[in-house]
């Protein structure tokens, strides 16, 4: 490709001023707005803001719920690639289409969906009631609280984090040699060692990308989570919440004071997953 | 950050597997249960329960309860806002996707970082920081109440027409605008990346205009990823509920989005009237799903017939 102004293609200066105009106004100034305003603060006010111990807490529920979904995500999702490419069942494609529903259906719909599952008096809530078989297994006998509690935050932020290690893993799946595996076996290496030594260490950058991008994902996540949350102070309450009731009680400069830690968070993140993209991409290449 | 959103370039390949790569039937019995299972629990019932919760009270209930005149301007709301919000970033996704594949320039990298950034942030912090802008405590709150504004003419225009932004349709539209921002310029992107400069080369060396060569070599071959592009923006701009909950006002009638719309009426405890707004949330999903399927299986063919013609 030859330099820009050298090139015979014609609108280099339209595409890129237009694409550079609009990113300015849809989200570079907007963006920067929650850190000028923060600016606006002082160093203590801000300190106190994002410190204060009902911070502290939706911080810490976030941070706990999202990193538990991400978890389960990655080891579940890993199955779930590895199923849908290895081992062809009938209806596969509409499971692997169906894979993507997180991403399809808005997330307001998912919240009270899983709220009406995991409600007392819900499909699964209901097996988890006072005196259950359920309820013995896990609480002696006492109701589990699923909807409303900790586990509902949980569920959620599972339900929207699935299609991520799912959908970063099964690429990888799909291009594995199988000239490495015949190789390993034919040295000897029994199936287990082979997935262990052979499989497993090409299938870890993705799933480890997969599993960054579902935890990012989960911290940012609002609409899924309200509904079946609770949502009580120093609880239960997330910290894209906690924004939210600061805005309605008009306290501005404190909802974006915690805005502007999240941003901070999600940014290093966004680094870090695409520090995971380049080592993946570098590690199949070998 | 979500490029696992998309995954049309994936490669779809069945050969019959080597006895030596193959698992024995027990696991292979087993991973599929556990991975069905998980999925049954976490897509099928959620999908489920909309549907069942909808028709609780039976066929008659569901559909009084859709042709509510307050849920039907949801609707509108929600259809109207996708309509400027998907041409808007499909406009802005071509341009992007041309300069950046098009041409070599310094700062390229950080170009498409920038792109991808509202995918990193929080709904709720997407709509805050358009609060933050256009609230009365914002920059333009503090234009409109000024004393002696800049571009008196402008001011005066907005205050004589009460022009609001947040807590007002043009607030959701730019929040809707916001976190659909990325998806047809990042699926066009590698694309067209992939595709090189060769055929465009060729056409305006033949004497062809920039104009010319976009709509006549350049778009026919990048069809399906705007299709699948526009089909991701538009699904996620009518679902959007954060970002827009944050701007709307949550005003009845007035600055309610289908989501939004659920949203009160759950809250109200009218589940029937809540589960069937969201059963035509839960549908468009579905059909989401549907076109995306079948556009990947036309990329896929597209794909199989241009290594037919190489071969």
């Amino acid at each position: 490709m030859s330099r820009s102004h050298r090139s015979v293609i014609p609108g280099f200066g339209l595409s890129l001023g237009l694409t550079i105009t609009y990113l300015s106004l849809i989200v570079l100034i907007p963006l920067s707005s929650a850190f000028i305003k923060t600016a606006g603060l002082g160093w203590s006010e801000f300190v106190d803001a994002v410190t204060a111990p009902r911070v502290l807490a939706s911080y810490r529920i976030s941070f706990l719920a999202s990193f538990a979904a991400a978890l389960v995500n990655s080891f579940f999702g890993l199955i779930v690639a590895w199923v849908l490419v290895r081992y062809p069942f009938p209806g596969r494609k509409v499971v692997d289409a169906l894979v993507d529903l997180p991403f399809a259906l808005p997330t307001a719909v998912a919240g009270i969906a899983l709220t009406a599952i995991y409600a007392p008096n819900g499909w699964i809530g209901s097996l988890f009631g006072d005196g259950t078989f359920l309820a013995r297994l896990f609480n002696d006998g006492e109701a589990v609280k699923i909807a409303f509690s900790e586990i509902g935050i949980f569920i959620a932020l599972t339900f929207i984090g699935l299609p991520f290690v799912v959908r970063t893993v099964q690429p990888i799946v799909e291009e594995l040699e199988p000239e490495f595996e015949e190789a390993s076996a034919s040295l000897g290496a029994n199936r287990w060692q082979t997935i262990r030594r052979v499989i497993f260490p090409q299938l870890l950058p993705p799933l480890l990308t997969g599993f960054a991008m579902a935890f990012a994902r989960a911290l940012g996540e609002y609409g899924s989570v309200v509904f079946i949350a609770g949502n009580m102070p120093m609880r239960t309450e997330i910290t894209p919440l906690l924004i939210i009731t600061k805005l309605e009680q008009y306290d501005y400069a404190g909802a974006t004071a915690i805005a502007v830690v999240m941003l901070v968070a999600s940014f290093v993140l966004l680094l870090a997953i695409n520090l995971l993209q380049k080592w993946s991409r570098r590690h199949h290449a070998v | 950050m979500a490029s696992a959103v998309s995954s049309l370039s994936r490669s779809v390949s069945h050969a019959a597997r080597p006895l030596a790569t193959r698992d024995a039937a027990w696991v292979r019995y087993t991973l599929t249960a556990v991975a069905l299972g998980f999925l049954a629990l976490f897509l099928l019932l959620p999908l489920a329960a909309v549907f069942t919760e909808a028709l609780r009270k039976g066929v008659a209930a569901y559909f009084s309860a859709l042709s509510d005149s307050d849920g039907m301007h949801a609707l509108k709301l929600t259809l109207l806002t996708a309509a400027i919000a998907v041409p808007a970033n499909l406009v802005f996704g071509v341009a992007a996707a041309w300069c950046i594949a098009k041409f070599s320039f310094p700062g390229k990298s950080v170009l498409i970082t920038l792109i991808d950034l509202p995918f990193a942030v929080s709904p709720v912090i997407s709509g805050l920081i358009y609060v933050l802008i256009f609230g009365a405590q914002g920059w333009y709150g503090q234009y409109l109440n000024a004393d002696d504004p800049w571009l008196p003419a402008f001011h005066a225009w907005l205050v004589e027409r009460d022009i609001k932004i947040v807590f007002a349709v043009p607030g959701i539209v730019l929040a809707t605008i916001f976190v659909t921002f990325p998806f047809v310029a990042r699926e066009l992107i590698p694309l067209m990346q992939q595709q090189g400069n060769d055929e465009e080369y060729a056409a305006v060396t033949l004497g062809a205009s920039g104009w010319k060569t976009f709509w006549k070599v350049t778009l026919p071959n990048i069809k399906w990823g705007l299709f699948y592009g526009v089909i991701l923006c538009n699904a996620r701009a009518m679902g959007e509920f954060g970002a827009v909950s944050v701007v709307s006002g949550h005003i009845r009638g007035e600055t309610n989005t289908l989501p939004l719309h659920v949203e009160i009426l759950y809250n109200e405890y009218q589940f029937v009237g809540a589960f069937a707004a969201a059963s035509l949330l839960a549908f468009l999903a579905l059909v989401t799903l549907v076109l995306k399927s079948v556009v990947e299986w036309a990329h896929a063919r597209r794909i199989a017939s241009d290594v037919a013609r190489a071969g």
